[in-house]
């Protein structure tokens, strides 16, 4: 039962991943990409990480996804006329990631032999309460350097897309 | 118990075609949506090694991939939308000339 809820997630997963590559209109891309996150979600549910699977959605499908949407909606992109690469280029693109899964899943097979699986303990690694204490115990430094990472990019993105009239370059 | 090696497959495969994303695609948006498929495949084997060993440290490690995701898109996203002002397009060939 679970196996075939992982094969049937798997599946969508991929498929949706694919149609994002695929597919000529770029709102096209973000909802197929919204179903592939939904699918990782499940899957972190299937793995009892369900606190993770809730923050996956909130962030993920709820703000980024989001924040694509806006700016295909602020450039105006909802059409199928995106120039294309030459096909030689395409098929060149096509066969190096057919190389790189080959590769990949060469050096990963086998490596399941290598490290053993610990005995579940009895309490569930991902509920919220371990996973907060975790999270401010042995990773208290990098929690607050990413609160600092956060503030920085927010301030470089007020920057960057505030109305710039000196910078124009038009040719 | 799904054995680990399946969701190792999982994220090779998924990792896959997000490069192969970046390398077909010439609109900038995709190749952005393109990166993120590729954080999630690393994300989900972190989640499937967290819960092999049985150590809570994997899942914290995809809270920061997360946090480090969600500035990297706001950031590159307003790039993109400062570069189509001056140029009025998405496409990366337009960008070639960052190299002068």
């Amino acid at each position: 039962m679970t196996l075939n809820l992982f094969y049937f997630l798997s599946f969508v997963a991929v498929l949706s991943a694919l149609m994002v590559v695929f597919s000529k209109n770029p709102v096209y891309s973000v909802l197929y990409l919204i179903i592939t996150f939904f699918a990782i979600a499940c899957h972190y549910v299937l793995m009892k990480a369900e606190f993770l699977a809730v923050v996956h959605l909130i962030v993920y499908a709820g703000a980024i996804m989001v924040l694509f949407l806006y700016v295909i909606m602020l450039l105006n992109l909802n059409k199928d006329t995106e120039p294309h690469k030459s096909s030689i280029l395409k098929f060149a693109a096509t066969i190096c990631a057919g190389l790189l899964l080959i590769v990949l899943v060469g050096s990963l097979k086998g490596a399941e032999l290598l490290i053993k699986a610990q005995p579940a303990g009895d309490s569930a690694i991902g509920s919220v309460k371990n996973l907060g204490k975790v999270l401010f115990t042995d990773f208290l430094l990098p929690f607050e350097i990413a609160s600092i990472l956060l503030l920085a990019a927010m301030v470089g993105v007020v920057m960057l897309a505030k109305a710039e009239k000196k910078l124009k370059i038009n040719e | 118990m799904i054995p680990i090696e399946y969701y190792l497959w999982l994220s090779a495969v998924l990792f896959s075609i997000g490069v192969l994303g970046v390398l077909y695609r010439r609109n900038a948006i995709i190749i952005f949506m393109c990166i993120e498929l590729m954080l999630n495949a690393v994300n989900l084997v972190m989640v499937a090694f967290s819960n092999y060993m049985n150590d809570a440290a994997g899942q914290v490690f995809v809270f920061f991939i997360m946090a480090v995701a969600a500035a990297e898109v706001a950031v590159g996203l307003a790039i993109l939308v400062m570069t189509y002002r001056n140029t009025k397009s998405t496409d990366i060939n337009i960008l070639n000339r960052l190299k002068w």
